[in-house]
């Protein structure tokens, strides 16, 4: 088995490691968007609190869930040692540098842009994530059912301003870092063809703008009206 | 023409170097850079001092032997070869600053001089095939699509400049390697040693230090020759399949 080794330590092995973990991320971003979409339906939470129940028990989003924790984990881990590599290649840079007429800023400031998501990660799961999975969380009964009250906990959060924009500047970022990465994801694939390319770089800026513009729509929306 | 030229000078590879100031006089609009650059040296020796010494060859475009960082650009702010670069795309008083390529893979060797043998060894990896020598063969005697012949063409008008490094924020040679690659690939001559070609050349770029690929396009847009990065990703489908599928284990 050297040879998978072997290939996945190379720089094209390591660019398909994070072209595949970038791709399932934005997967997981489609289905996270869409199932907190329920927090506009303005029932006082009860879909989304019985959708986050499901979310925290079936076993097959369990397995799914798993598969985004290594794709995190490993777009993280594979991005520090491709920035490491790609920085010592250059030891001595140019005095003077007219990059922008040749590309665009987000596409070379993939890093610095994955750095500030991660940060905001960090501060999100352990807002909402952790403490649904092990804090102390209210509970609410919908017929015979008790669940967790999720949607009073993102309820009271989205009071603070500082949160509400701690948020709606990283969707910000997180925007550019799709609006380079989607397409860019399948370039390394390999997958480059008249036919299909122009539709696929398309369908990367519409994701890029909409997913985080609904994102960012939740805490606004949240903050406005409670 | 007047000019402030502001060269990277460095006597050798282990010298720290750095930039000194020269102003040259009666420079023609119509002279090619590295015309004014001959004027600059022919200053520097009548006055004894050591000429800056740069890369150039056939002065036409297409050796692929002169570089330069110019104004913080790879052959300055035309697409094309630096030779074919005309003194009338600068303004009369104008600073210039000349830089060498910048990669681990290509050390200085002195001033402007840019050691680039490690595209050779990514050549001497797998960029070759092997065919029966012998007379001229017959033109047409192994029909080529002509589509196909002309993505080949493409790749292949590659003349090894290393503009696409040198642009690269990455230092990287994909989109040398993926011309290579591409060129053999795509015609029946190339079929033979197609997958182990992949490997080799792949393996060879990353032990020669270059950086990976970021997909910002700016080798694409530097490129004098114009090498599309769609041949990055064909290089990316002929080493993924190769890797996958070929007896080297």
């Amino acid at each position: 088995m050297s040879w998978v080794t072997k290939t996945l330590s190379s720089s094209l092995g390591r660019k398909l490691i994070m072209a595949l973990t970038g791709l399932f991320l934005i997967l997981f971003l489609t289905g996270h968007v869409s199932g907190n979409m329920l927090l506009f339906k303005g029932d006082g939470g009860e879909a989304f609190n019985i959708y986050a129940k499901f979310m925290t028990t079936n076993p097959a989003v369990k397995l799914l869930s798993y598969l985004t924790y290594i794709s995190v984990i490993g777009h993280v881990i594979y991005s520090i040692v491709l920035s490491q590599k790609n920085k010592s290649a250059r030891p001595i840079g140019y005095a003077e540098s007219k990059a922008s007429t040749s590309s665009a800023w987000n596409s070379r400031n993939m890093g610095v842009l994955g750095t500030i998501i991660l940060i905001f990660l960090v501060v999100h799961l352990q807002g909402f994530w952790a403490k649904m999975h092990w804090g102390e969380v209210p509970m609410v009964t919908y017929g015979e059912e008790e669940y967790k009250n999720l949607y009073l906990i993102v309820n009271e959060a989205f009071k603070q301003e500082w949160l509400v924009a701690l948020y709606v500047i990283s969707m910000g970022f997180l925007g550019f870092h799709l609006s380079h990465g989607f397409a860019s994801a399948f370039q390394t694939l390999g997958l480059n063809h008249k036919k299909y390319t122009p539709a696929i770089q398309a369908i990367g800026k519409v994701y890029s703008i909409l997913v985080p513009v609904l994102f960012a729509a939740m805490p606004l929306y949240i903050y406005f009206t409670s | 023409m007047k000019l402030t030229l502001k060269i990277w000078r460095q006597k050798n590879a282990s010298d720290k170097g750095g930039f000194v100031t020269y102003p040259v006089d009666g420079v023609s609009k119509d002279m090619s850079f590295l015309e004014m650059l001959d004027v600059l040296n022919e200053q520097l020796t009548e006055k004894g001092e050591d000429p800056v010494h740069f890369d150039h060859d056939c002065r036409e475009g297409i050796c692929g032997m002169c570089s330069l960082y110019i104004n913080g650009k790879p052959h300055g702010p035309l697409q094309t070869t630096t030779c074919q670069l005309h003194m009338r795309s600068f303004n009369d008083g104008e600073t210039i600053t000349i830089e060498p390529w910048r990669a681990k893979a290509f050390p200085v060797v002195k001033d402007l001089v840019v050691n680039r043998s490690a595209f050779d060894r990514i050549i001497q990896a797998g960029g070759y095939i092997s065919v029966r020598t012998g007379g001229v063969p017959d033109a047409n005697e192994i029909p080529i699509p002509k589509t196909i012949a002309d993505l080949a063409m493409d790749a292949a008008q590659c003349i090894g400049c290393g503009a696409c490094v040198a642009a690269c924020k990455n230092a990287s040679a994909m989109l040398f390697t993926s011309a290579k690659i591409s060129q053999l690939a795509l015609l029946p001559q190339g079929q033979v040693e197609r997958k182990t070609r992949a490997e080799k050349m792949v393996a060879q770029m990353d032990a020669e230090g270059f950086g990976a690929c970021t997909n910002t396009g700016a080798c694409e847009a530097e490129c004098p020759k114009g090498i599309s990065i769609t041949n990055i990703a064909r290089m990316n489908r002929e080493y993924f399949s190769a890797v996958v599928s070929s007896d080297n284990v």
